[in-house]
C-alpha cells in the first residue's frame, strides 16, 4: 500500500507521519477534502428548506399550528439523544486515533443506539400528529415541517446503515487508513446532523413553541 | 484599409439609421412600448431610450478598438516573423477601463432608482379632471384562465376582456390571480406587473388622451395564453361618467352562472355586469 | 382488453397525431440501427469495456460533447418546429399544447442538457490535463455524474413519446404547474429528471474542485494556473452553491404533485413566490455557470492565436470572482414585477448592472491580448473572437434590463428573448464551439476543417443575428413569449419571418458542423505532434489523445504558461533525461455507475408515474450499488514500467 501515494494522485506530496491515519494515503486525504465539500453542499441543501420553512411557518391554512402541536418531551428526549450520541461518535473516533478497533465498534454502537433513540421519537411523532390529521397535505405549514424535520430524519437513518457497513468493514479489516478514513468520514457527517439539529430544535421546535 | 473619412461617414450613418428607426417607431400600434400614451409609459420609455444611448456609446467604442485591434494584427504573409511580445498588463489601463465602466453605471443607477420610486406613486392629475371623477380610481384586476376580469368596486361594475378608464387619470390597478401566475401589461401605457394568487399588487397607469389601447398578459398559464388579450378604452372623463352611468342601468347583474362560467377555463367575449358579486 | 389497449395508445401517445408517430418512428430505427451496427460489427463488448464502464476522464469528456451535440440536435429541432410556427400570423401547424410543449423542452433541454454536459465536457477535456495529474480526484464518482446526466436526459426525452412532455416552460412556474392546473405526468418529467442531473452536477462541482484544489502538479501555484482552469475552479464553486438549491425548489414541486402537500399550491397556504425565489437563486447563477468556463476557454483560445500570454491575468482572475460573487446578489431581477418595492427593486438592479464592470475588464483585457500580436483566424479563434461582439450586445441589453422601471416593459417581451440568446447563444455556443474546434485534436487525434469550419462560422453568426436581432424589435412591438400563434394586423409577421429564416440559416450551420466531424473522421489531417495550435498550456505537451495516464511523469511547473515555457527552454515534458518511469496507479474500470444510473432512471420513472413499485425497486437497486461500492477495496490497478516506456517510445518522448 505504501506506493498508494503514487497514484492517480500524482507524488508531490509527502505524508507527515503524524497526522492521522486517514490522511495517510493521498487518495483518503483527497476524499476527506470532497466530504467536507459535500457537507457545504448539503448545509445549503439544508438552509433552502429553513428558509422555506421560515416562508411557510405562518401558513395553516386554518389546521394545528405549531404552539398546538409540538410536544416539549418529545423533542427535548431527542435532542438530548442526539447530542449525547455525537459525544459517543467523538469518543469513536478518539478510540480509532488510539487503534482500538473493539472501542470503536463499541462506541458506534452506543451511537447507533441513541440515533435509533431519536429516530424512534421523531417517527412516534409523526405517527401521533399524523393520527391527530395534522398530515403533510394539511397546510403549507405542515408540508415545511415535515420535510425538514423528515429530511434530517432521513439523513440520520441513512448514517445509521452507512455505519452498519462500516462495523462490518472494521470487524473484517480492522483499524487501516481505509477503514480509518470512512470511520472519519461518518463521524463528520454525523456531527453534521448534529449541528443541523440544532437549528431546527431551536428554529423549529423552540421558537414554534413560542410564536 | 478603409480610408479613415469613409468610417466616419459609416458611422455617422450607423447613427443616423438609429435615429430614423426610433423616430420611424411612433406609431401606438406597432410600437407601443416607444410611443408612450401615460405618464408611466413616458418615464419608462424615457430611461428606455437613455440607457439605450448609453449602451449604444459602449458598443461603439468597444467594436472600433474590437475591429481596429483584430484587423491592424492580424497575421500576413509579410509580419511572418514577427514575434508578438509578451505583455503582462498595464496597470493604468486596467484602471481605466474599471473605472470608465464604474462611471457608466453610476450614470445609468441615478435616474434609475429615482423612476423605480417614482413609479410607486400615483402621476400627477390636473385638478379640472380630477373634478369630475375624482383625483384616482381603483380597479380590481383578476387573472383567470384564459380572460381577464375588471371590478370597478366604487361603481359597482364587472367587466371581462376589457376596461374603461378615463383619459389623465390614474388608474390604480390592484393585482390579482384566481390560479396560475400571468401578467397584467398594457404596453402602451406602461410596464407589466404580476397577478399572483392570494396577493395583491398595485400598478398605477394613467392615458394622457382618449383611445383605445392593446393590453395582454405576458406571463405564460396555459393553453389558452395566446388569446388573453384585453382592451383598454380611455374615454374623456364625461364619457366615462356616461359610460358608468349607463352600464349601471343597462347591463345585467353578475349571476352565479355567469360567474362559474368565467372561472371555468376557457375563452370568452367581452361581457359587461352591473354588479361584481354573483347572486 | 380493449381497456388496456385504450390506456396503452394514450400512454404512448398514438393519438396525439403525425409528430409523435413521426418521432416513435425515428426512435425505433435510430434505436435498431445502432443495435444492428453494433452486433453486426461485434462491438457490444467494445462498447461496454471501453466506454459503459471508464472512469477515464477524456473518455468521459468525450461521451459529454457527444451527448451535448445529440442534445443540440433535439433542442434544436424544437427550435426550428417554434420558428416555423412563428413564420407568419395565425399558423396552425402546431397546436396550442404541442407548442407549449416544445417551448418547454428546448428551454429545458438547451440549458440543462446542452449547454451543462458541453460545459462539463470540457471540465472533464481539459482539467486534468492542464493542471498536469492523471485523472480527477474521484473518476468513479465523475463516471457516476455523466451517466446520471445521460440517464436523466434519456427520461426527459423520452417524454416526448411516453406520456406527454412537460409544458410549464423551462422556468416552470407553480401554481400553473401544480396538479390542479397541469394534471398528468409531463411536469413530472421536468421535475424528476432535473433531480438526477442535477445530482450528478453537484457531483462535478465537489470533484473539480478537489482535483483542483489538491491534485496540481508541483510548481502550479493559483496564480500559475491556466485561465480555464480558474474558470472551472469558480464555476465548481458556483455549482456547489447553487444546484442545492434547484434541488430543494424541484423536490418541493414534486412533493407536491406527488403527495399532494401545500408549498406552492393556490390554496392551504401554499407560497408561490418561494418556489420563484429558490429557482432564481439557482437560476442566475447558473447562467454565469454555463458562461464563465467559455470565458476561460476564450482566453486560452484569444491567446494562443495571438500568440502572447494572457493580458491583465490577475485583473481576469479578479473579475471572474468578482462575477461569481456578484451572480448571487442579483437574481431578484427576474421578477422585478412580481411587486418587491422600489427598494429590493433599485438594489438589484444596480448589483445585476454592476456585474458589467468585470466583464468589461474582461472584454478589454482580450482585444489587449491580441492588441500587438500575430493573429491567427483559426476556426477556433473565430468562434472566440465572434463571442465579443454577440456577447457585448446580449450583456449591454442585459444591463438595459437591469433598468426596473424599463423592465416593467421588458419582462417576458422578445426584447427579453433576445438578450438571452445573445449571451446563452452569443456566449455560450459560440464558445463552445471554439472549444470544439479547439480541443477537437486532444480529443480525437484528428483535426476538424478549416474551411468547413470557416462555412460552419459564417453561416451561423450569419444566421444566428438575422434570428435574434429583429426580436429586440418584436419585444417594442409587444409581442410576448410562450405565445404558440398570433393574429395579424400587429405589424409582427415580416418580423418573425425573417427570424425563422435566420433560424434556419443556424439549422444549416449544424449540418455543415456534423459533415464537417464526419468528413474529418475519414479524411481529415491526423494530429501528429499533440501541439497542433503552438499552445501555451500544459494539455498541448502530450499526445492527441493523451496516453491512458496523461503524464509518464508528472510534469514540475515553473511559471504561468507552462507548456509553452518548456518550449522555450527546450524541455521535455517528461523532465532530464534519464529519470526512470515508475509504474503508475490508476482506477479500475466499473460498471456500476452505468448500472446505479439505470436504476436512477427506473426510480424516477416509479416517481414520473407514481408507480411506487416501481420506485422502490429503484431505490434499493440504488442502495445495494452503493452499499456494494462501501465493500469494494480493491478498485485500481498498476500500469508497468514497460507498458509506459513502450507508450513514451511510440510518442517519441523517450
Amino acid at each position: 500500500m505504501s506506493n498508494a501515494n503514487t497514484a492517480v494522485h500524482g507524488d508531490h506530496h509527502p505524508v507527515d507521519p503524524n497526522v492521522p491515519l486517514e490522511y495517510h494515503e493521498e487518495e483518503n486525504s483527497l476524499r476527506v477534502t470532497g466530504f467536507w465539500l459535500f457537507l457545504g453542499q448539503d448545509m445549503i441543501l439544508f438552509s433552502s428548506l429553513f428558509a422555506t420553512y421560515i416562508v411557510m411557518h405562518g401558513r395553516v391554512a386554518g389546521g394545528p399550528t405549531s404552539q398546538q402541536l409540538f410536544d416539549v418531551t418529545g423533542f427535548t428526549i431527542e435532542t438530548i439523544a442526539l447530542l449525547f450520541s455525537s459525544f459517543t461518535c467523538g469518543l469513536a473516533t478518539y478510540e480509532m486515533r488510539r487503534g482500538h478497533r473493539n472501542a470503536v465498534i463499541g462506541w458506534i454502537l452506543v451511537t447507533m443506539a441513541l440515533g435509533l433513540v431519536f429516530l424512534g421519537f421523531e417517527v412516534s411523532e409523526f405517527i401521533h400528529d399524523v393520527g391527530i390529521g395534522a398530515t403533510i397535505q394539511r397546510s403549507g405549514f405542515l408540508s415545511a415541517f415535515y420535510i425538514l424535520v423528515g429530511t434530517h430524519g432521513s439523513h440520520v437513518t441513512v448514517g445509521l446503515l452507512w455505519v452498519t457497513l462500516l462495523v462490518i468493514q472494521l470487524l473484517r479489516r480492522g483499524i487501516t487508513p481505509a477503514t480509518a478514513r470512512k470511520v472519519f468520514l461518518w463521524s463528520i457527517y454525523w456531527h453534521f446532523l448534529d449541528a443541523v439539529w440544532i437549528f431546527i430544535f431551536t428554529v423549529v421546535y423552540l421558537t414554534g413553541k413560542v410564536i | 484599409m478603409k480610408p479613415k473619412g469613409r468610417r466616419v461617414g459609416g458611422l455617422i450613418a450607423l447613427i443616423g439609421f438609429t435615429v430614423l428607426a426610433l423616430t420611424g417607431c411612433d406609431s401606438p400600434k406597432y410600437w407601443p412600448v416607444l410611443s408612450p400614451q401615460g405618464p408611466v409609459a413616458r418615464s419608462e420609455y424615457y430611461l428606455i431610450i437613455y440607457s439605450f444611448i448609453l449602451m449604444l456609446l459602449v458598443v461603439l467604442a468597444v467594436f472600433i478598438l474590437f475591429f481596429w485591434v483584430i484587423i491592424k494584427y492580424r497575421a500576413r504573409p509579410d509580419n511572418a516573423d514577427y514575434v508578438p511580445p509578451e505583455i503582462e498588463g498595464n496597470a493604468k489601463l486596467e484602471t481605466l477601463w474599471t473605472v470608465i465602466p464604474i462611471l457608466v453605471v453610476i450614470a445609468l443607477a441615478i435616474p434609475t432608482v429615482a423612476v423605480t420610486y417614482k413609479l410607486v406613486y400615483p402621476p400627477k392629475v390636473e385638478a379640472a379632471t380630477a373634478k369630475v371623477v375624482g383625483k384616482s380610481i381603483t380597479i380590481d384586476v383578476i387573472s383567470e384562465q384564459w380572460k381577464w376580469v375588471f371590478k370597478y368596486p366604487a361603481q359597482n361594475i364587472e367587466t371581462v376582456n376589457y376596461v374603461d378608464i378615463p383619459a389623465g387619470v390614474p388608474v390604480n390597478f390592484q393585482l390579482t390571480s384566481s390560479g396560475p401566475m400571468n401578467t397584467f401589461w398594457v404596453p402602451a401605457l406602461g410596464g407589466m406587473e404580476f397577478t399572483m394568487p392570494h396577493m395583491d399588487l398595485r400598478l398605477w397607469l394613467e392615458a394622457d388622451h382618449p383611445g383605445s389601447y392593446l393590453g395582454r398578459g405576458a406571463q405564460y398559464n396555459g393553453r389558452g395564453f395566446a388569446h388573453m388579450t384585453f382592451t383598454v378604452n380611455a374615454l374623456s372623463p364625461t364619457d366615462f361618467e356616461n359610460w358608468v352611468k349607463s352600464v349601471q342601468q343597462t347591463a345585467p347583474k353578475l349571476t352565479q352562472q355567469a360567474d362559474a362560467q368565467i372561472n371555468q377555463p376557457g375563452l370568452i367575449g367581452k361581457l359587461t355586469f352591473s354588479s361584481t358579486t354573483p347572486e | 382488453m380493449h381497456g388496456v389497449v385504450n390506456w396503452a395508445v394514450h400512454f404512448f401517445m398514438l393519438d396525439e397525431g403525425p409528430l409523435i408517430w413521426l418521432s416513435d418512428f425515428l426512435i425505433i430505427c435510430a434505436s435498431l440501427g445502432i443495435v444492428a451496427v453494433l452486433t453486426k460489427f461485434r462491438l457490444w463488448k467494445w462498447l461496454w469495456d471501453e466506454w459503459l464502464t471508464t472512469v477515464d476522464h477524456k473518455k468521459i469528456g468525450i461521451m459529454y460533447m457527444i451527448a451535448a451535440i445529440l442534445m443540440l440536435f433535439r433542442g434544436g429541432t424544437d427550435g426550428l418546429l417554434m420558428r416555423a410556427q412563428l413564420a407568419w400570423p395565425n399558423m396552425h401547424f402546431l397546436s396550442a399544447d404541442h407548442y407549449d410543449q416544445i417551448f418547454t423542452t428546448h428551454g429545458t433541454i438547451m440549458i440543462l442538457f446542452m449547454a451543462m454536459p458541453a460545459i462539463i465536457g470540457f471540465f472533464n477535456v481539459a482539467v486534468p490535463l492542464q493542471i498536469g495529474c492523471r485523472d480527477v480526484a474521484f473518476p468513479y464518482l465523475n463516471a457516476i455524474s455523466f451517466w446520471l446526466f445521460f440517464f436523466a436526459a434519456m427520461l426527459f426525452n423520452l417524454s416526448f413519446v411516453v406520456g406527454g412532455s412537460p409544458d410549464g416552460g423551462w422556468t416552470s412556474y407553480p401554481p400553473y404547474v401544480e396538479n390542479q392546473f397541469d394534471p398528468g405526468p409531463g411536469e413530472n418529467y421536468y421535475l424528476v429528471a432535473l433531480s438526477i442531473t442535477g445530482i450528478g452536477t453537484i457531483a462535478t462541482g465537489i470533484n473539480f474542485l478537489v482535483t483542483i484544489l489538491r491534485m496540481r502538479a508541483p510548481g502550479m501555484t493559483f496564480m500559475r494556473m491556466p485561465m480555464f482552469t480558474w474558470s472551472v475552479f469558480v464555476t465548481s464553486v458556483i455549482i456547489l452553491f447553487a444546484f442545492p438549491v434547484l434541488a430543494v425548489a424541484l423536490a418541493l414541486l414534486l412533493i407536491d404533485r406527488d403527495f399532494g402537500s401545500h408549498f406552492f399550491t393556490v390554496n392551504g397556504g401554499g407560497a408561490p413566490m418561494q418556489y420563484v425565489n429558490l429557482f432564481w437563486f439557482w437560476g442566475h447563477p447558473e447562467v454565469y455557470i454555463v458562461i464563465l468556463p467559455i470565458f476561460g476557454l476564450m482566453s486560452e483560445v484569444i491567446s494562443t492565436f495571438s500568440h502572447k500570454r494572457i493580458f491583465g491575468y490577475s485583473a481576469m482572475v479578479v473579475s471572474m470572482v468578482a462575477i461569481a460573487i456578484l451572480s448571487f446578489v442579483t437574481w431578484v431581477h427576474h421578477f422585478f414585477t412580481m411587486g418587491a418595492g422600489p427598494g429590493v427593486n433599485s438594489f438589484f438592479g444596480v448589483s445585476t448592472m454592476a456585474i458589467a464592470i468585470p466583464t468589461g475588464v474582461k472584454v478589454f483585457n482580450w482585444i489587449f491580448t491580441m492588441h500587438k500580436g500575430r493573429l491567427e483566424f483559426t476556426t477556433a479563434m473565430l468562434w472566440s473572437l465572434g463571442v465579443i461582439p454577440n456577447f457585448l450586445i446580449g450583456g449591454l441589453t442585459g444591463v438595459m434590463l437591469a433598468v426596473p422601471p424599463a423592465d416593467y416593459q421588458y419582462h417576458n417581451s422578445y426584447f427579453l428573448i433576445a438578450h438571452f440568446h445573445y449571451t446563452l447563444i452569443g456566449g455560450t455556443v459560440f464558445g463552445v464551439f471554439s472549444g470544439l474546434y479547439y480541443w477537437w485534436p486532444k480529443m480525437f487525434g484528428v483535426l476538424l476543417n478549416e474551411k468547413l469550419g470557416r462555412w460552419h462560422f459564417w453561416t451561423f453568426m450569419v444566421g444566428f443575428n438575422i434570428c435574434f436581432f429583429p426580436q429586440f424589435f418584436l419585444g417594442f412591438m409587444g409581442m410576448t413569449r410562450r405565445m404558440y400563434t398570433y393574429p395579424a394586423g400587429y405589424g409582427w409577421g415580416v418580423v418573425n419571418l425573417i427570424s425563422t429564416i435566420g433560424a434556419f440559416l443556424m439549422g444549416v450551420a449544424f449540418i455543415i458542423f456534423v459533415y464537417n466531424i464526419l468528413w474529418s473522421a475519414r479524411y481529415g489531417e491526423r494530429d501528429t505532434t499533440g501541439d497542433p495550435w503552438d499552445g501555451r498550456t500544459l494539455e498541448w505537451a502530450t499526445t492527441s489523445p493523451a496516453p491512458h495516464y496523461n503524464f509518464a511523469i508528472i510534469p514540475t511547473v515553473k511559471g504561468r504558461d507552462a507548456w509553452w515555457l518548456m518550449k522555450q527552454n527546450g524541455e521535455s515534458i517528461n523532465g532530464p533525461k534519464g529519470v526512470p518511469f515508475r509504474p503508475i496507479h490508476m482506477p479500475n474500470n466499473s460498471g456500476r455507475p452505468f448500472i446505479m444510473s439505470a436504476l436512477f432512471f427506473i426510480l424516477g420513472a416509479g416517481f414520473v408515474f407514481q408507480w411506487w413499485i416501481l420506485a422502490i425497486v429503484g431505490f434499493v437497486g440504488v442502495l445495494i450499488c452503493m452499499a456494494q461500492r462501501s465493500f469494494e477495496y480493491d478498485d485500481s490497478h498498476y500500469i508497468p514500467v514497460e507498458e509506459i516506456e513502450q507508450t513514451e517510445a511510440a510518442a517519441g518522448r523517450l
